[in-house]
């Protein structure tokens, strides 16, 4: 067995059980983590086809950011898990029926191909470039061909920030003192300052002094 | 060698664990939101397995775009259950039924 086979199997395995982990945990915090896993060994199986650029934005956007968002989110949200599992049992029956019935489709649709021979090559209208890195090649398809697509994906990222800012912005207190530009902007000396002549040995009256 | 067949494969377990994780918790909205990151992660396995196989690179770019809806449905998703949490104190999806006409 070669290299890359070990290592497809390694990254494999460990993906699919961390996946089931995902699904199957009783502690929502366990199945984030098993979730940055089952994320970091698919960026191997990113890196085993040669998408190193893909498998390193996976580590980023996902491990950095989506996977700690949901480990904030459950974290700071005090629920009972063990009460949202009932019913587990329950449901397991008609998953188990679905999901097998649904990677038997699946398998059976791989399998045909590659009972026919090879999965069909069309054509490349994009071939991958041997002479650059990924980074580099994806960049130069990114930035002519999809670059309306790109701008549209700023766009939705735009939409989501705007949309989760909206959603969880929350009134703040009434008894928080806030800036106010007008009245800073209509302040005038002679209601702002008052000039005493306190007499010599005498201090200064009651409710005097700098306002 | 590995051909792409065992990637399609392991992208086709995955799919089906993220469909088998929203039938077995129906009530926690956290793992359920979790499953279609799963869904998401299998098609992003399989849109690079094929764009390895037929020596094309657009599908590495798609692979890109699901990746970015993927980040803002994740983060929207959360948003609204913060908000729902704040509101009723349970993330229990059964619960969800205020929109029932």
């Amino acid at each position: 067995m070669t290299l890359p086979a070990i290592f497809f199997y390694l990254f494999a395995s460990v993906t699919v059980a961390s996946g089931l982990m995902v699904i199957s945990s009783k502690n929502a915090v366990h199945s984030v983590l098993f979730l940055i896993l089952a994320f970091v060994n698919a960026a191997g199986l990113f890196v085993l086809m040669g998408a190193e650029f893909l498998a390193m934005i996976l580590v980023v956007v996902y491990v950095g950011a989506v996977a700690v968002l949901f480990m904030f989110v459950t974290m700071m949200l005090d629920v009972d898990y063990a009460e949202l599992r009932e019913g587990f049992l329950q449901y397991l029956p008609v998953g188990v029926l679905v999901g097998l019935v649904m990677l038997a489709e699946l398998v059976l649709v791989v399998g045909g191909w590659t009972a026919a021979g090879s999965l069909p090559v069309t054509q490349a209208r994009a071939p991958i470039p041997t002479d650059v890195t990924n980074a580099e090649a994806i960049g130069r398809v990114l930035y002519t061909d999809y670059l309306l697509l790109f701008q549209a994906a700023g766009l939705v990222l735009l939409t989501a920030m705007i949309g989760a800012i909206v959603l969880t912005l929350r009134e703040r207190r009434l008894d928080v003192k806030r800036q106010d530009i007008t009245v800073q902007n209509t302040r005038r000396p002679s209601e702002a300052i008052e000039v005493v002549t306190p007499p010599t040995g005498q201090g200064i009256a009651e409710g005097g002094g700098v306002r | 060698m590995i051909g792409v067949e065992h990637y399609l494969v392991v992208a086709a377990i995955l799919f089906t664990l993220g469909v088998f994780g929203i039938f077995l918790n129906r009530k926690n909205v956290i793992v359920i939101l979790m499953s279609i990151e799963l869904i998401l992660l299998a098609v992003n396995i399989n849109f690079v397995a094929f764009s390895t196989h037929m020596g094309d690179l657009k599908g590495q770019i798609f692979a890109l775009f699901v990746l970015t809806v993927a980040a803002a449905e994740a983060a929207i998703g959360l948003a609204i259950l913060v908000v729902y949490f704040r509101n009723r104190g349970t993330i229990a999806v059964s619960d969800i039924n205020r929109m029932r006409g």
